[in-house]
């Protein structure tokens, strides 16, 4: 689960991570007031979920509260662009108004599960404030690593030499490393899957601060916070992914016509792949579970029916444990209760295949039963066109 | 020969009297796997579907010289049931459960390596070596006995590999779903090591998919120390960046994970590669 920046801020701030002061608005009245409130002189940025919003237009800086009223007016509404959003954009319904600060240097923080070495690693750099990614890319000996042992934990060795290595040392060594423990603090404590401080900023007047803040969670874990829950934005959403969470059904939107429902991961993405082969584009990734019950069957094709664009359906099983005949009556049953009037293309692969073909041949549905994936993927990029 | 599980495999299942470890211990019992004990906290002393259930890992090794175990514990309690099957001395570890919290992996992993035990997952199909013994929730009877062994990262695309090998008569010496969350037990390379010194393996199907860098590690694995064929495929070509694909650790993150990338690693690393699914059996077919 994603959250807003000013979100992020506050549940860092909570573990001690400094912040500048500032509020949310939603209005460009209440930006007008918190404006006045932090003295004028104030940073405009608008919150969606994806970076890059100070290139696209989205951070803007104000000299007076009725500037920032001015700013904010023109902001929340408006569509945002972003290397992130892709070219349909994110619509800003908030902004976060918080104090101009003095700016002397921009650092990098984040933590995040290393999959390679199994455990958290802090890193940072002292080349913070711009893209980070490209930093690693192009200069990775500016990214300094601790990998934290899960056995005993976050030690202050490892914070010492993290600060050393940014050049944080003398009356800012404290600081430094204090704030770095508390980030590791979120960290483990809100389960998250990323938390990020870019750029930890240094004032002029040798203050230090989490300019930018984002914080990622577990959904995994999301059981055991229930109060983090409330922070989900469900604007940021698609209106059919939502939907499919309901279902506890994995769906992803994507741009092509042929809509596709399979059981497992793996193969859900194996089958978008082929299909992309057959010269065909894949609407979405869905995987409808394994067991591919009657009720998952026809969750899956509302969410399917549901977008506009898609013109075929490729139903790809693979039966397992659970009999062919079984998912083949489950899917005709889930497919008349629905009324579904575009082609289907069903492919079906386990014990009883035969049966469950037949099943499928005599529903009196549109179904094209196809044999193996390639073939099924060269039937449904057909009847898409 | 097989690697990890073979006739002499003494089963415990954790969470043997749930509805998902109820129904595939059944399924592992007629597969032929021996099953010696079950592992319900509370429910010690009972019998379920014919086995001993236990309180303790501890008591179904000590009693029933359990030497491997099948977790089927709900994703809230599934690190600690990993945790207690190490501390118990259980040489092999299945953990089927999908959607354990990965900082709960992170310190199960931890502990799993600081001990004898192997861990296999989570989020994974099992472990099977065909005609001797299943360890999982894997279909046995698309599985036929022979001598490729596949690793993979995913479930049911595991059995469309498997199905197209089996159709061309070409048998499996031991087939294991490493799963597909971020932090796992047994990696590729883990796997590939133990395929590598198995006379009875001739080559090997490995299917990976985006995220992290598993694969491309893999691959640098085989270049400098695998003598056998490998077939490859990797899954997610087409996955837009940023979106988890319903595994946890299918995401490719900070333009880092592709499919390019790795299909790319594998190919360098002299991996036949498959392009597309429809043709991992085909591509078998040629090397063996």
């Amino acid at each position: 689960m994603k959250i807003h920046e000013y979100q992020a801020k506050q549940v860092l701030s909570k573990f001690g991570v400094p912040i500048p002061r500032g509020e949310v608005a939603s209005n460009p009245y209440e930006a007008y007031d918190i404006a006045s409130r932090l003295g004028g002189r104030v940073v405009v940025k608008a919150q969606i979920h994806a970076g890059g919003r100070g290139k696209g237009g989205g951070v803007k800086l104000a000299s007076s509260a009725a500037e920032a009223e001015k700013i904010a007016a023109d902001m929340i509404g408006m569509t945002l662009v972003t290397h992130q959003t892709g070219p349909e954009g994110r619509k800003v319904r908030r902004v976060l108004i918080e104090e101009g600060l003095p700016i002397k240097k921009e650092y990098y923080l984040g933590i995040v599960i290393d999959r390679a070495s199994q455990c958290p690693v802090i890193m940072a750099s002292p080349s913070g404030g711009m893209d980070i990614e490209k930093v690693a890319a192009e200069t990775p000996h500016l990214i300094f690593k601790e990998y934290i042992d899960p056995c005993v934990g976050l030690q202050p060795f490892s914070l010492r030499k993290l600060a050393f290595r940014l050049g944080l040392t003398g009356e800012l060594l404290a600081p430094a490393t204090q704030t770095i423990a508390a980030l590791y603090r979120a960290f483990e404590a809100v389960d998250a899957s990323l938390v990020e401080i870019n750029p930890f900023l240094l004032t002029e007047d040798n203050r230090l601060y989490a300019l930018d803040a984002k914080v990622n969670f577990d959904d995994n874990a999301l059981y055991r916070h229930k109060e983090l829950l409330t922070l989900r934005d469900f604007h940021e959403e698609d209106p059919l992914e939502i939907e499919a969470s309901r279902y506890s059904i994995n769906y992803i939107r994507l741009d092509g016509n042929i809509g596709c429902m399979v059981n497992g991961a793996g193969l859900a993405m194996a089958t978008m792949d082929i299909i992309k082969l057959a010269g065909g584009n894949p609407a979405n990734f869905l995987d409808v579970g394994g067991g591919a019950t009657v009720d998952q069957v026809r969750n899956a094709f509302k969410i399917l029916l549901g977008d506009r664009n898609v013109k075929a359906v490729l139903i790809n099983i693979f039966g397992g444990i659970v009999r062919c005949d079984v998912v083949a009556n489950g899917v005709v049953e889930a497919a008349k209760s629905i009324g579904v009037s575009i082609p289907v293309v069903v492919r079906l692969e386990g014990t009883n295949v035969q049966k469950g073909q037949e099943i499928l041949r005599n529903s009196g549905l549109m179904f094209t039963v196809a044999e193996g994936m390639k073939d099924a993927a060269e039937k449904v990029v057909a009847l898409a066109k | 020969m097989a690697i990890l599980v073979d006739k002499n495999t003494r089963l415990a299942v954790q969470g043997i009297t749930g509805r998902e470890g109820s129904f595939h211990a059944r399924q592992c019992i007629e597969y032929g796997t021996k099953v010696v004990a079950g592992i319900t906290p509370g429910k010690g002393g009972t019998l379920h579907e014919d086995v001993p259930v236990f309180n303790t890992v501890e008591e179904a090794v000590e009693k029933e010289g359990a030497n491997a175990t099948m977790i089927f514990v709900p994703p809230a309690f599934a690190a600690d049931a990993i945790m207690e099957a190490a501390t118990a001395g259980v040489p092999l570890i299945v953990c089927i459960t999908e959607g354990i919290p990965t900082l709960d992996m992170v310190r199960a992993t931890a502990l799993v390596s600081h001990s004898k035990s192997r861990l296999i997952g989570p989020n994974c199909p099992g472990i099977i070596s065909p005609g001797k013994c299943k360890i999982g929730i894997m279909p046995g009877q698309i599985f036929k006995e022979g001598h490729v062994g596949v690793i993979s990262r995913s479930g049911t695309l595991t059995y469309e590999a498997v199905h197209q090998l089996s159709g061309r008569n070409i048998g499996q010496s031991t087939c294991i779903g490493i799963g597909g969350d971020p932090v796992i037990g047994t990696n590729f390379i883990d796997a590939l090591s133990l395929f590598n010194e198995d006379p009875d393996t001739h080559a090997v199907v490995m299917v990976g998919e985006i995220g992290g860098t598993a694969e491309e590690e893999a691959a640098e694995f085989i270049r400098q120390n695998f003598q056998k064929p490998v077939v490859g495929f990797i899954a997610g070509r087409t996955a837009p960046p940023g979106r988890r694909m319903g595994h946890a650790g299918a995401i490719i993150s900070g333009g880092k994970g592709t499919a390019a990338e790795k299909i790319e690693a594998m190919k360098k690393c002299g991996i036949h590669v498959a392009l597309s699914p429809a043709e991992i059996g085909e591509t078998m077919a040629k090397f063996l």
